[in-house]
């Protein structure tokens, strides 16, 4: 029971930090309907971002904990932003009206360019980090197993819930938000009632590339080490919570990114801890197979 | 009244590879006037549509606006500016509401520009201030005034697919209005429509004409309402101009008759087609 409850736990916040990179992959697929196979990247750059910002605090002395975790969630998600940006510009933006495989080629290389860019700049050893937010409360200390809920992951899945209730008012309630979903259904519509199309687009990059940089800091916070092959693996299984939950769908996104780091830590607790990747990839292939839709994906009717 | 130009149009030319689908027209379409653009099938009548509101960028011609919000060569312009800024507004032949958003919904977007703007580019509208929600209600008011207007109050929370047919048409000229328009471009707005809803069109467009003060840019094939409500008629035929002028002008224009029912026949039109054609029925 005890073992379960940490299993729970952990389960609990590595699917907080799938479930933000899963809203980057649904949220671009949703609006031009093509898989950003760099998002994984964007989150190892936020990640670095993140970790640089630590070390450049720390050297100015700013050590007071709350404040230099406020300065690098915000470095974190500027700078990223900005990466977000510039790939759109540069990689797909171009490419729009072409055929539907070259944005994704065109994603792929990216992938592979922003590897070997952090590698070359940032080189290839693991960074390890320093823990800076450390305890935590311990339950059922009496007993064989001592249940461990440290501050870490309570900032982690608070953060990420406050995260996606703002996020969600931002899709639903705001100007942009609208925008963003108008162009969804029908981009030469929303031209014309005075949407500019490739801004919204731009911020749609913006916006998970945000999210993705705070998935980065904890996990730079939460593991302590990260390198330049961190946003392949968490990418994959972040895309593979988008398409579980139904890809294009936001509360999906959340949804699948929970669903899928329980599936991982219990599958690790209870089974194999080296068979995890597969028992995550194992759903992604079930969930094709059997609901291609996802879980709260709305199937495309035809209507005649 | 002296008739104020809205749009000038000159020398417009739009080819598609051999095809050329508008040839060297030139017409000018006048504020608060319904203008209507009739024309066999294929004469070129939805390309010069398409050239107003930027889908295709036209090669020869010039578009000029000349509306409250200043001129404009639409030409030249992308298509959300002329839009934004020309205050072009635009319905389709196979409607293009925003299916899965509510018709509620489908008004308030058209004013994108606006909330945008009080939203602080997002920052306001996120954080909720007042001078956002304060924009958010203006909008809103403005969308249920032509909720009112057109009877879909009742239907405000369904999604704009599930409406009816003809309440789609009249929502997507509400959404048109809604951007606050110095042109407004309909593309066969009465097709489809029972008689008693294209009457409802045409007192909707006149109304818009002399209560909204706006222009209209009517491409119909409906007669009755073409003959009935245009001020000014401009005929087009395998994308050329061959006729310009008031109802009763074009009607008894011999192009314009032959154009619609063929060269040989000029002589045999059965005389109650030609009685229909003069008198305004369906063509």
């Amino acid at each position: 029971m005890e073992y379960f409850l940490q299993q729970l736990i952990n389960g609990v916040t590595l699917g907080a930090i799938y479930g933000l990179i899963a809203i980057g992959y649904t949220m671009v697929y949703g609006i031009i309907g093509m898989i950003n196979f760099a998002h994984g990247e964007v989150y190892m750059i936020g990640a670095f971002i993140s970790i640089i910002t630590f070390i450049v605090l720390g050297l100015i002395g700013i050590t007071f904990i709350p404040l230099a975790l406020m300065v690098v969630l915000l470095s974190a998600m500027v700078f990223t932003a900005a990466y977000g940006w510039t790939i759109e510009r540069v990689a797909y933006g171009p490419l729009r009206g072409s055929f539907r495989l070259a944005p994704l080629i065109s994603a792929i290389g990216m992938s592979l360019f922003l590897q070997n860019y952090v590698q070359l700049v940032q080189g290839a050893r693991v960074k390890p980090m320093q823990p800076v937010i450390t305890g935590g409360f311990e339950f059922f200390q009496g007993s064989g197993f001592t249940v461990r809920l440290s501050y870490i992951q309570i900032i982690i899945v608070v953060l990420t819930i406050a995260l996606m209730v703002g996020f969600t008012f931002l899709i639903q309630r705001t100007a942009l938000g609208r925008a963003q979903r108008a162009c969804e259904q029908d981009m030469g519509m929303a031209a014309l009632v005075g949407i500019d199309v490739n801004r919204t687009i731009s911020l749609t990059f913006v916006m998970g590339a945000m999210l993705a940089a705070v998935a980065g800091m904890m996990v730079t916070l939460y593991y302590g080490v990260i390198d330049f092959f961190i946003g392949f693996l968490a990418g994959v299984k972040a895309f593979t919570a988008a398409v579980l939950g139904g890809i294009g769908s936001l509360p999906g996104a959340m949804l699948g990114g929970l669903l899928i780091g329980l599936i991982e830590a219990f599958w690790s607790a209870y089974f194999s801890v080296e068979y995890k990747d597969v028992a995550v990839f194992v759903i992604l292939v079930l969930t094709l197979i059997f609901k291609p839709t996802g879980l709260l994906g709305k199937p495309d009717i035809e209507k005649v | 009244m002296t008739r104020t130009p809205l749009l000038q149009v000159e020398h417009l030319t739009m080819r598609f590879g051999g095809l050329i689908a508008v040839n060297d027209i030139s017409f000018t379409a006048y504020d608060r006037e319904i203008t209507a653009i009739i024309g066999p099938n294929g004469a070129g009548k939805t390309t010069v549509f398409n050239c107003l509101t930027g889908f295709y960028n036209a090669p020869v011609g010039r578009l000029r606006l000349t509306g409250a919000r200043g001129e404009f060569l639409l030409e030249r312009m992308d298509g959300f500016r002329i839009a934004q800024k020309g205050g072009v507004a635009r319905t389709f032949q196979n409607i293009r509401l925003f299916p899965q958003m509510t018709v509620l919904e489908n008004l308030i977007i058209a004013q994108h520009n606006t909330l945008m703007r009080a939203s602080g580019y997002t920052a306001a509208g996120l954080f909720g201030l007042k001078s956002y929600r304060d924009a958010e209600r203006e909008a809103v008011e403005l969308a249920r005034s032509w909720l009112d207007r057109l009877g879909l109050t009742a239907q405000a929370d369904w999604e704009a697919g599930n409406l009816p047919y003809g309440s789609q048409r009249r929502l997507e000229i509400a959404r048109a209005m809604c951007t606050k328009p110095v042109l407004l471009c309909l593309d066969e707005p009465a097709a489809g429509l029972n008689p008693r809803e294209s009457g409802e069109l045409r007192e909707l467009l006149t109304e818009i004409r002399d209560r909204r003060r706006i222009g209209v840019l009517l491409i119909e094939h409906d007669m009755s309402v073409v003959m009935g409500i245009s001020d000014h008629i401009v005929v087009l035929d395998y994308g050329r101009l061959i006729a310009d002028g008031t109802p009763a002008e074009v009607r008894s224009d011999p192009a314009v008759i032959r154009a619609y029912l063929g060269e040989e026949d000029t002589d045999q039109i059965p005389p109650e087609v030609a009685r229909n054609l003069r008198q305004g029925g369906r063509v």
